[in-house]
């Protein structure tokens, strides 16, 4: 690995060779290094999402018994039901399935993150080697942020990719002939709109998560209940003192507010879009991008983690 | 340069005060006890020095500020904190991973050839070795590193005593180089006593003896005294007395040790009876403090 060239041959004795201050410095990186550590430390960042993935896949096995029956019927039997959204419909599950799971693992791991180094005293050990608060907090964040929608993408193209060639197959083999299916299943369109949901649902929710890296960073302990009974507590005062529902309409609109600024759930013409399938045509990045409330966010976020930094070169261990 | 210098450090938590106004200079290539006893501030001073905790007063530790400059300064700087902190999830092969990827003065074949005269193996999880292994890790991955300041607190708490003992040899023998600087804090003073080469008590947040080993030894006697000689022994002003098995043993701070010599057995005394004399006098709560 990395060794100092000078580190071996340095003499107790020697006298002479005084210590020259700019030895070659390794280069390290801490960031990448401290982010592999969260992983290593919480397996549940990938074992959760692989879970979901497998329940998925136990699923769309079954499913995959009726698909020659299926592509033999029309679709009219499936009411408004498109045929491609039909088709589309085990792979959206799979993508459903995933998202609320990256979730909620993230909300954990959050509330965790800065807590348990305190709690189990090993930040002592952290802060004895050259990475920065700053460093530390930044790979802590990009867990939810970064790391869960990357493993989520990953895994979703690639089972989706499995289920694909799983159903041309079973088509083949039931004689049906997947001719219809291979031009009716936009593969592709579905795994850029899923992208474009990763991203969007990171930035929009990266308050969140910095909320709970904050809280994570302050509570002496119930990191769960520090992060969430306030902001209830606030919504229903204001509900009983004023009769008015701002600021638990404000909480809604955080966690799911990206899904109307992001996506047009009706076509120019008003038909509805069947959420299994959202054409790339449904995806509204211009609004996305021009909601004050995603820029606001995003400077939240970055209020809160810097307090979560500065939080965490005070804190001791618990 | 002095490695660690500090003039009125002070550090308070509310009205209790941890450390009160402590002046202090460590020469590099020192190793210096700092005794104390519990709640005396040591830990408080420690962590001042590693930048985990503000501070008032000036502290320089290797010409940086360490509050402001704690990573930078940890690249210089190796500490091992009074209880075990290696997370207890953590493999041994990932903790040299880690250490390696963020460290760029470790060198990782050192640290494997500390491990392979150890029984630790590479896939094993903290939580799966014994207390001792733990501190054999811990001082493996630390020793590993070219640092100019290593810091322990109790750094053998809990420890039988052959770890204890070969924690402090493997420090002595494969480790310090006599450029490096040690700063050690520990209850069991009998077995620093030969590895120091300074020594500081520090009592209720203020240092009340600081001396180098050299000093220690030439300026602090210890005198069984025999009966018939006990006033005139006491006329001498010992700092300290006390009996033994019937014998009465008095302590002199810089006494003539030709004259006690006529007065019954001279020796050096330990760090530990030097510290109860010391630390007794001053709380009048001697027994018990300095274990």
């Amino acid at each position: 690995m990395t060794t100092p060239p000078n580190a071996m041959c340095e003499s107790p004795q020697g006298i002479e060779s005084q210590r020259i201050p700019p030895e070659p410095i390794v280069t390290t990186r801490p960031l990448y290094w401290s982010i592999r550590r969260e992983i290593w430390e919480n397996r549940s960042i990938y074992v959760a999402p692989l879970a979901a993935a497998g329940l998925g896949m136990l699923a769309f096995f079954i499913n995959l018994l009726f698909l020659p029956r299926m592509m033999r019927g029309t679709s009219a039997h499936h009411g408004p039901m498109s045929g491609t959204a039909m088709l589309a419909m085990p792979y959206g599950h799979l993508a459903w399935l995933l998202l609320p799971t990256a979730f909620i693992v993230g909300v954990f791991y959050s509330l965790d993150a800065l807590h348990g180094e305190r709690r189990d005293r090993s930040i002592l050990f952290w802060k004895s080697l050259p990475v920065s608060d700053l460093t530390a907090v930044l790979a802590k964040a990009s867990i939810p942020l970064v790391v869960l929608p990357l493993l989520v993408f990953g895994i979703a193209v690639f089972l989706q990719l499995v289920m694909w060639q799983l159903s041309i197959a079973v088509l083949l083999i039931s004689g049906t002939g997947a001719s219809t299916f291979w031009t009716q299943l936009p593969l592709f369109q579905m795994e850029l709109v899923l992208l474009y949901g990763l991203i969007v649902l990171s930035l929009w929710h990266a308050p969140v998560y910095a909320w709970l890296l904050l809280v994570s960073a302050w509570a002496r302990r119930a990191t769960f209940l520090w992060a969430v009974l306030p902001l209830l507590a606030i919504a229903a005062f204001e509900r009983i003192a004023f009769r008015t529902f701002h600021f638990g309409s404000f909480l809604g609109d955080r966690l799911f507010g990206f899904a109307p600024k992001a996506f047009a759930f009706k076509t120019p013409d008003g038909v509805p879009v069947d959420p299994h399938f959202i054409p790339l045509t449904q995806l509204t990045p211009g609004k996305f991008l021009s909601t004050p409330g995603l820029w606001l966010g995003l400077i939240v976020a970055a209020v809160l983690l810097a307090a979560a930094v500065r939080l965490r070169r005070y804190r001791e261990p618990i | 340069m002095a490695c660690i210098e500090a003039r009125g450090l002070r550090k308070a938590f509310g009205t209790t005060i941890a450390v009160d106004g402590v002046d202090l200079r460590v020469e590099e290539g020192r190793i210096l006890g700092l005794i104390g006893p519990n709640g005396a501030g040591k830990t408080t001073a420690l962590n001042a020095i590693l930048g985990l905790t503000p501070y008032q007063g000036e502290l320089r530790v290797l010409g940086r500020d360490p509050w402001s400059n704690r990573d930078q300064l940890m690249r210089d700087v190796c500490f091992i904190a009074d209880v075990a902190v290696l997370p207890r999830w953590i493999r041994v092969s990932q903790a040299l991973d880690y250490v390696a990827g963020v460290h760029p003065r470790f060198d990782r074949a050192k640290a494997e050839g500390f491990l392979a005269k150890t029984t630790i193996k590479r896939a094993s999880k903290v939580r799966e070795l014994s207390k001792g292994m733990v501190a054999q890790l811990h001082l493996a991955l630390v020793m590993a590193i070219d640092a100019r300041l290593l810091v322990l607190d109790e750094p053998t708490l809990g420890l039988d005593i052959l770890y204890r003992k070969q924690f402090y040899d493997s420090l002595l023998n494969d480790y310090f180089d006599r450029t490096r600087t040690i700063v050690v804090t520990t209850h069991q003073v009998e077995e620093v006593q030969d590895v120091l080469t300074d020594l500081m008590f520090i009592n209720r947040g203020r240092i009340v003896l600081s001396c180098s080993m050299e000093e220690f030894e030439s300026r602090y006697l210890e005198l069984m005294v025999r009966p018939e000689n006990i006033v005139a022994a006491r006329a001498l002003r010992p700092i300290h007395e006390r009996q033994v098995f019937g014998r009465t043993i008095l302590l002199f701070d810089r006494a003539d040790r030709q004259q006690l010599a006529a007065l019954g057995d001279v020796r050096t005394p330990s760090i530990a009876d030097l510290f109860v004399a010391v630390i007794g006098n001053q709380t009048g709560q001697a027994q018990g403090a300095a274990r």
